[in-house]
């Protein structure tokens, strides 16, 4: 058993086994989550470097800890105040970073296909930490444990992303791994931020919650961009909320409780009401701890592979 | 090919039979002692004893099941990636007498490990080896404290221990390998 691949960039295209294999693999290092000693050897003497050239506490965190419990040395690199501000390309900043020593990439761009482009000039194994409007696949996969934890199976599961889906690598990602593991995925928005194509991807596309919310099992709720307002795409926060916001109200008509699942950090009251994020049916805080967990399998199956 | 059978269905019951008295023997009762089986064949073999030893003293022994793959020597360099699986110990072992189970000693390199595992988990007062077949070739200072039964072995034999919960069949051979095939 092994990954197809040596780099994670993306779930377009990742075969059904490689999922499944990413995703057991995880469920075994949550057991390691739960232990008082929260830390096991299978990468000592590997070096990891995190290049997050875009802000990302929380995802560069996971990663960070995830690196660590799994006994790798961790350097973080951050764009702002760096060699980049000097105008350094990325393709110097990886190959002087790989002349120290390195082993592994994780990379955070706000280009698309950087991380893809880093595999052609570094030899270390390259994993995407979210590109632009491309993919964050492990957020994704951490998705996906999630919903596989609660129902069991991925099989026939009926998704829907509500938001930003234009901008959004999370619900591309999203879309592609669901759909490889036979889940029904549906998209939710204002028409400004649904991009015109989606439904080539295999998705419906609804522009009322009204409309999807009674054939749902979970609902992925995307944060909005309060700099998207200002590009003219909704008119305002107030408006958002009222028409998209995920709200109690909204959710209590559907005949069965729907799952609440939101990537973090939340606007609260505006694309999802706080009395749903801090309910019953919100797994909000377990999609971190998956996250935890992911990013170790990812990390432990690429870095052991060769 | 040459296949030996060197423990039968009945061998190996009376085994696991006598394994579970001495486990009692040595440690005056099982008050503080608890059983960890080595995935796949050890948690097996653990079961049995516990059953085994319940049916002795008349008291529940508990048994958990460490898988060791992250420990392993051999992780990096080999061609497949072995499967990770869960270490299910649902009990503190601080303070307990562990008796670590496996089915075949040989290296000594995967109960190298075992060890590894079981200090992250916590500080057990003690912990005993406990294997079915000791082969002998040994790479590091291990020895078992019960052994089910000593085969000594030339390093190309291989040791093959089946049990019904996943083999369907109870036995141990040994299995030799005829001109220069290498497995």
């Amino acid at each position: 058993m092994k990954l197809q691949s040596r780099h994670l960039l993306g779930l377009e295209g990742m075969s059904k086994e490689d999922i499944t294999l990413i995703l057991d693999t995880a469920v075994s290092f949550k057991e390691v989550l739960d232990r008082p000693i929260k830390k096991v050897p299978p990468l000592q003497g590997k070096t990891i470097v995190n290049l997050f050239f875009e802000n990302s506490t929380r995802t560069r965190i996971s990663f960070e800890l995830a690196e660590r419990r799994l006994s790798a040395d961790v350097v973080n690199f951050a764009a702002s105040g760096s060699s980049v501000s000097k105008g350094e390309t990325l393709k110097d900043t990886a190959r002087n970073i790989e002349a120290m020593k390195i082993d592994m990439v994780v990379i955070r761009h706000a280009a698309s296909g950087a991380p893809h482009f880093l595999t052609h000039v570094v030899r270390s194994n390259v994993i995407n930490a979210g590109d632009g409007a491309h993919e964050h696949p492990t957020q994704a996969l951490l998705d996906m444990m999630t919903l596989r934890e609660k129902y069991g199976s991925l099989e026939g599961l009926r998704v829907c992303i509500v938001g930003d889906i234009l901008h959004s690598r999370v619900a591309r990602s999203n879309i592609f791994g669901l759909k490889t593991m036979g889940a029904e995925i549906s998209v939710c928005g204002p028409a400004t931020l649904i991009p015109r194509s989606i439904e080539q991807l295999g998705v419906k596309v609804y522009y009322r919650l009204e409309d999807i919310i009674p054939h749902v099992d979970a609902l992925n709720v995307l944060r909005i961009q309060l700099e998207r307002q200002k590009s003219g795409l909704f008119p305002s926060l107030r408006e958002y909320h009222r028409y998209f916001g995920v709200t109690k109200e909204r959710v209590d008509r559907a005949p069965k409780p729907i799952t609440i699942m939101h990537p973090g950090p939340i606007n609260r009251d505006v694309e999802l009401s706080a009395d749903l994020a801090d309910g019953p049916h919100s797994v909000i805080l377990e999609q971190v701890i998956n996250g935890e967990a992911v990013r170790m399998s990812v990390l432990y199956l690429l870095g052991t592979s060769n | 090919m040459t296949k030996t059978l060197i423990l039968d269905e009945d061998g190996l019951r009376r085994t696991v039979n006598r394994l579970s008295h001495e486990i009692v023997e040595k440690n005056k009762g099982v008050d503080n002692v608890v059983l960890v089986g080595i995935r796949t064949r050890g948690e097996f073999l653990a079961h049995r004893i516990a059953k085994k030893i319940e049916e002795i003293e008349h008291v529940k022994i508990m048994v958990g099941v460490l898988d060791i793959t992250l420990y392993r020597d051999d992780l990096r360099g080999r061609l497949d990636q072995p499967e990770l699986k869960s270490s299910e110990i649902l009990f503190d072992i601080r303070g307990k007498t562990i008796v670590l189970v496996d089915d075949v000693l040989f290296t000594g390199r995967t109960i190298r490990s075992a060890l590894n595992a079981i200090m992250d988990l916590g500080r057990p007062a003690m912990i005993q080896l406990l294997v079915l077949v000791d082969r002998g070739h040994r790479e590091l200072p291990i020895k078992a404290d019960f052994v089910g039964k000593n085969v000594p072995t030339s390093r190309n034999v291989e040791v093959k221990v089946q049990m019904v919960e996943v083999d369907n069949e109870d036995s141990v051979y040994l299995i030799e390998a005829n001109g220069k095939e290498n497995g």
